[in-house]
């Protein structure tokens, strides 16, 4: 499948990357030629095939929703580009 | 170069001291001739082998891994050491708790040296694609040590450390292991626990060990399995002692050679080597017999469809906000997400961003995820059929030798290729193993794979060991 320029700026914009003239040309022919191979897939007839999303148990084991393991806002906000007071910093996002 | 079971012996003879066996790896690991670390923690190994050696002299010694030197893929969280990923993204992350399986390994008494090279987030199969320097094969340095977990596997190769924990989400342990002359475990699905462990693809990622032998594996393993309550995916099958199951022989076991696996321009050095591993199963009493899986050829994009979707939505939480790289000059929310998402990812963890992002996008969705999931049930029938008349699963790991590292490889799809014998098994959640097979004319390792059932990991270590004897 080839993708034009147009849904290949569409598919950055929502995986939130910018993406220069120069890499959009050049993911644009790498990205067709991997949908061309996976195109192989449509081949295979699988009506009545259950899709797998994960091997394993059928339910998740799912613990018991009890506070554990918590960092404190100081530890939590260590690693953060930006804080003030207890809190990650953003650029205004409201006028 | 020594096994860890050699380094155990050497400490419980009282012929050498954690402290002792410590400083030699953290020189060589200073040393690093093959690009293998990315980061040196000589405070905690150090603090870490003193303990081992208080506990040892009052006879509280843990066990087989205490004051053994390990290293940790660096896409496995360490409390208070740098842990990246490989990637410029998290350059300068300290994270604040240990994943499951460090805390594990800490626990046994196992003495963490560092942190490996690794592609970005794992993505990849030769640490070419690490954003901070490519590792070299201790066999060759102009070649490839394999990847994703490339760093882990030179560490191990090069007598650096005893054993190292790699990542497995399409073949990154048991390539590097093939490419390194080493045995590289991936687990089953579910038997060690994923919590704390940067993830690239969920339903596919799994913990493992890589060793010289297949019995030091198997102590690595006994070390992080097991039930974690912090992983809903995590298994509660039975904690077991493997090395109790390595000695039984495979008298009468059934090994299967899938054609499939004996793909086109596949090396002829390689396809003798896992001919003659089959052999030398034969002549210990197992039966070999020629197998088919016939939807083996659908792995690799089933693949590339799932592992960029899952990706896709793993990584989004990288938007500079709470952590990892933020772009210095947004002006605006939005922009700030995408100028440091931009600047953070390198170029192989774009692509797989956005071919997830396509194909989990409106109109598309049905046409690639939902198939590919589709045929992910197949391919896992395939194995479960195969698994009625033969108990191992006998290929090569790589169709080919270590590639050199100028090799140029910008064709992503041709990169893609070479994982095609180590991707189905990922995809049906089995156990994986590669373990050395011999030595090629140019002097370079040559690994076969054993595929096991679900949790029968028993089976797979048992005849790798009689192979490894052998």
């Amino acid at each position: 499948m080839k993708l034009t320029e147009e849904q290949v700026r569409h598919v950055a914009r929502l995986a939130r990357l910018a993406l220069s003239p120069d890499e959009l040309t050049r993911y644009g022919s790498q990205l067709s030629a991997i949908l061309d191979a996976v195109d192989s897939l449509s081949q295979l007839d699988t009506s009545g095939v259950p899709p797998t999303s994960v091997i394993g148990a059928a339910t998740p084991h799912l613990r018991e929703d009890v506070v554990a393991g918590e960092l404190g806002a100081k530890v939590a906000l260590a690693n953060a580009p930006q804080v003030e007071g207890s809190s990650f910093a953003i650029p205004k996002v409201i006028e | 170069m020594k096994t860890i079971v050699e380094i155990g012996a050497g400490l419980a003879e009282k012929k050498t001291s954690a402290v002792e066996v410590a400083t030699a790896a953290l020189a060589s690991a200073k040393e690093d001739t093959f690009s293998a670390f990315l980061a040196i923690d000589e405070a905690g190994a150090m603090a870490a082998a003193k303990a081992s050696d208080e506990r040892r002299a009052r006879g509280a010694a843990l066990g087989p891994l205490d004051g053994v030197p390990v290293a940790l893929k660096d896409n496995i969280l360490t409390e208070g050491v740098v842990t990246t990923a490989g990637s410029k993204m998290l350059a300068d992350f300290t994270p604040p708790y240990d994943a499951t399986v460090t805390a594990r390994l800490k626990a046994a008494g196992a003495v963490i040296i560092g942190k490996t090279n690794l592609d970005e987030f794992g993505m990849g199969s030769s640490t070419v694609n690490s954003a901070f320097k490519p590792t070299k094969n201790p066999f060759d340095p102009s070649r490839t040590p394999g990847g994703s977990s490339g760093g882990s596997a030179a560490a191990v190769a090069a007598g650096i450390v005893g054993g190292a924990l790699g990542t497995d989400t399409g073949g990154s342990i048991r390539q590097p292991a093939s490419f390194t002359g080493l045995v590289g475990l991936k687990p089953t699905y579910g038997r060690v626990s994923r919590a704390g462990v940067i993830a690239y693809a969920s339903s596919l990622d799994q913990v493992g060990p890589m060793a010289h032998t297949v019995e030091d594996a198997a102590l690595l393993l006994e070390a992080i399995e097991g039930f974690d309550a912090n992983d809903s995916t995590s298994s509660d099958a039975k904690k077991t002692v493997w090395r109790d199951a390595l000695r039984s022989g495979v008298k009468g076991l059934r090994i299967g050679l899938p054609r499939e696996y004996f793909v086109d321009g596949m090396d002829a050095e390689v396809d003798s080597s896992v001919r003659a591993a089959a052999k030398r199963l034969e002549a210990l009493g197992a039966s070999v017999v020629d197998i088919s899986l016939p939807h083996t050829k659908y792995a690799l994009a089933t693949y590339y469809v799932i592992a960029p979707c899952e990706a896709s939505s793993n990584l989004g939480r990288y938007d500079g906000v709470r952590y990892g790289h933020r772009a210095a000059d947004a002006k605006a929310l939005k922009e700030l997400y995408e100028k440091s998402r931009s600047e953070g990812f390198g170029p192989e963890v774009k692509r797989r961003i956005m071919l997830g992002t396509f194909a989990l996008s409106s109109g598309y969705y049905d046409a690639y995820y939902r198939k590919a999931q589709q045929v992910r049930t197949l391919i896992t029938r395939d194995f479960e059929q195969a698994f009625q008349s033969v108990d191992i699963v006998l290929s090569a790991t790589s169709p080919v030798l270590p590639w050199r590292l100028d090799e140029k490889l910008d064709d992503p799809l041709a990169m893609y290729l070479m994982d095609v014998l180590t991707l189905p098994c990922s995809l049906a959640g089995l156990p994986g193993l590669s373990m050395p097979s011999g030595v090629s004319a140019s002097g370079l390792p040559i690994g076969v794979q054993l595929l096991g059932r679900r949790f029968d990991e028993a089976t797979l270590l048992r005849t790798a060991f009689a192979l490894e004897k052998h």
